[in-house]
């Protein structure tokens, strides 16, 4: 038997699965803890404790707990959660770790539908407007996400390769015609809808209430239950889709799955959160350093690091400029933008 | 059994592959070798479903048409020319991508017994991206291998597809690699590969065949394919042929004796 000896190669050192899943469960807990404990009611970790057991709250200490605080943690462990996976999701597509649903269109797109919600939404028969209520603008955010994902696809990928170029310019063709026709729509709009639109275009975890956690709960819920069923099958198409193939991957069937979900991510949360930049890319891209590119891994860590940093930064936009409140998506673009660039300075040298 | 009736492929307009009936048995390693642009690599393609066709491709008794990737992967492996990973997946990462294909609960030692097969034992921590290609190559066989590690599974011969398996491989690891497809068809598997090197073809071959213009010609032993008016009109030239003496030197070492029979 021939053997070529050659000195090793540094071996890649990566933490067990398990102890990420708890040291991040860890940090999860912890920030959310801060997030209910600081705020400007004045509301702190002893009345935390004295909810948690069972000692009375004041009622306006109930209401900053329950109707405020709660509810926008909530929706931030959500949308946090599903930007992250749907940037993991996005990035095993299109075998790069730059897809970004920011960055490539895909938010820009579900805002746009999410515009068409609030704009034309009033022209739907009255009981459906009814039924469908403040899910209407998320699920229509999702389908916008959804045809952005597919156009971008079909552009970028060739045959067997995703072209990097290729997706980022498709990516910022898509904002744009997504961001005119999300103009003449503006320009359609009555004082109420401009007002909504305004709200919602804001970027921001204030809004948060019940309703709209309840209208983005089911799509974002949906997609991180499908995700974890994608993870062989992402990891087998880093192989190209024929190789994929060849190791028993669905390939058509995957790629719409990975699609679906990661518009309908995408677009719950770009429909109550508004435009979250950088998320998408930076979570995975840390996880990928620190343990390895495994979607078996890296979808639930994915969910888990994008809930604990979204919440992060919620706390941070609320906290550094009170009582005015920061735009959140200002924050993650000013941590995420340089971590991009870096990236793509690493990928441009092949790395 | 791979059984091929009446296979044609058109790329485009242009017809590559014309008509091309073709059986490859378990227990036999059936080399094709032609010019470049004769349709070696669409026939490969062809039979990995890459590819439409008219005609019939059976495995096993099954219809490739109608079979399911899970049911083809428990089936056969495919070592193919260099493929781009993606991220920076560990060569243990990837070998084991190929043996869970093959059956979800195999046994995870099978991936070192594949690493050492190719001669990167002990490798398996690495990145896959910083292997040179040769040892991408290798690695990529050894997850093939992994993928049908028995040669008989519980339906029947299990396949290696080979599209030139030594094309960027030293001397020492093409003889390797040849020894590897030669163990696994002695063993009950089915190896079919595309090759350029006609030296180790008819070194490891039981059948070959060489496509010429969309037309599998001289289909047989190698003694009886390899014939000079064969070889001129599938590469276009005169090629002298020689047999090997049985003792005394030569220049090319491969063609010293033929593996394990």
């Amino acid at each position: 038997m021939v053997s070529l000896s050659r000195p090793l190669a540094r071996p890649l050192r990566r933490p067990a699965p398990k102890a990420v899943t708890i040291a991040l469960s860890g940090l999860v807990l912890a920030v959310s803890v801060l997030s209910l404990t600081t705020g400007a009611a004045g509301l702190g970790a002893g009345d935390l404790v004295a909810a948690v057991l069972g000692d009375g709250l004041s009622p306006r200490d109930q209401v900053v707990l329950y109707d405020i605080r709660l509810p926008r943690l909530a929706l931030g462990l959500a949308v946090g959660a599903a930007l992250a996976v749907a940037g993991v999701l996005l990035q095993g597509l299109f075998r790069n770790p730059l897809a970004d649903p920011g960055i490539v269109g895909v938010s820009a797109g579900a805002g746009l539908g999410a515009v068409l919600a609030i704009v034309l939404g009033g022209l739907l028969p009255l009981g459906l407007v009814g039924w469908a209520g403040p899910s209407l603008v998320a699920v229509a955010a999702g389908l916008g996400g959804w045809v952005t994902t597919l156009v971008l696809y079909r552009v970028a990928t060739r045959g067997r390769r995703t072209d990097v170029a290729l997706m980022l310019l498709a990516g910022i063709a898509l904002a744009a015609l997504a961001g005119a026709a999300t103009g003449v729509l503006t320009y359609l709009a009555d004082d109420r809808q401009l007002r909504d639109l305004t709200f919602w275009s804001l970027g921001s975890l204030a809004g948060a209430t019940w309703t709209r956690l309840g209208a983005a709960l089911p799509l974002i819920g949906a997609a991180l239950l499908v995700a974890p069923r994608l993870a062989r099958g992402l990891n087998a198409l880093a192989l190209g889709e024929p190789q994929a193939a060849h190791l028993g991957v669905d390939v058509q069937r995957l790629k719409r799955r990975a699609i679906w979900s990661a518009a309908a991510a995408t677009g719950a949360a770009v429909a109550v959160a508004g435009g979250i930049g950088f998320v998408g890319v930076v979570v995975p891209h840390l996880l990928r350093q620190a343990e390895g590119p495994d979607h078996r891994a890296l979808i639930p860590h994915a969910a888990l690091l994008g809930a604990a940093l979204l919440v992060l930064a919620d706390l941070v936009s609320r906290t550094i400029v009170a009582p005015a409140e920061l735009p959140i998506g200002i924050l993650t673009a000013l941590f995420g933008a340089p971590v991009f660039l870096w990236m793509l300075l690493r990928n441009g040298r092949g790395g | 059994m791979l059984d091929i009736v009446d296979l044609s492929v058109r790329l485009g307009r242009t017809p590559i592959l014309h008509g091309l009936t073709l059986q490859a048995h378990a227990g036999q390693v059936l080399v094709i070798c032609g010019a470049n642009g004769a349709g070696k690599s669409t026939l490969l393609k062809a039979v990995l479903g890459e590819v439409a066709y008219h005609g019939t491709i059976r495995l096993n008794g099954q219809d490739l048409a109608t079979a399911r990737p899970d049911q083809l992967a428990a089936r056969r492996a495919v070592l193919p020319q260099d493929t781009e990973v993606a991220f920076a997946f560990t060569l243990g990462d990837i070998v084991a991508m190929g043996r869970e294909a093959g059956d979800l609960w195999s046994d995870p030692g099978i991936d070192a017994l594949a690493l050492a097969a190719v001669g990167l034992q002990g490798r398996d921590r690495e990145d896959f991206r910083t292997l040179s290609g040769g040892e991408r190559q290798r690695g990529h066989l050894a997850r093939a291998l992994a993928q049908v590690w028995s040669p008989v599974g519980p339906d029947g011969p299990r396949w290696l597809m080979l599209d030139e398996p030594v094309a960027s491989l030293d001397l020492g690891h093409q003889l390797m690699i040849m020894r590897l497809a030669r163990q696994f068809a002695d063993a009950g598997g089915g190896v079919v590969a595309i090759m350029h090197d006609l030296n180790l073809s008819a070194m490891v071959a039981d059948r070959m065949g060489f496509l010429i213009d969309g037309r599998l010609e001289a289909l047989g032993p190698p003694a009886q394919a390899m014939r000079p008016e064969v070889l001129e009109r599938a590469y276009g030239c005169h090629i002298a042929l020689n047999a090997a003496p049985k003792a005394g030197p030569w220049l090319l070492p491969q063609s010293c004796r033929p593996f394990g029979r």
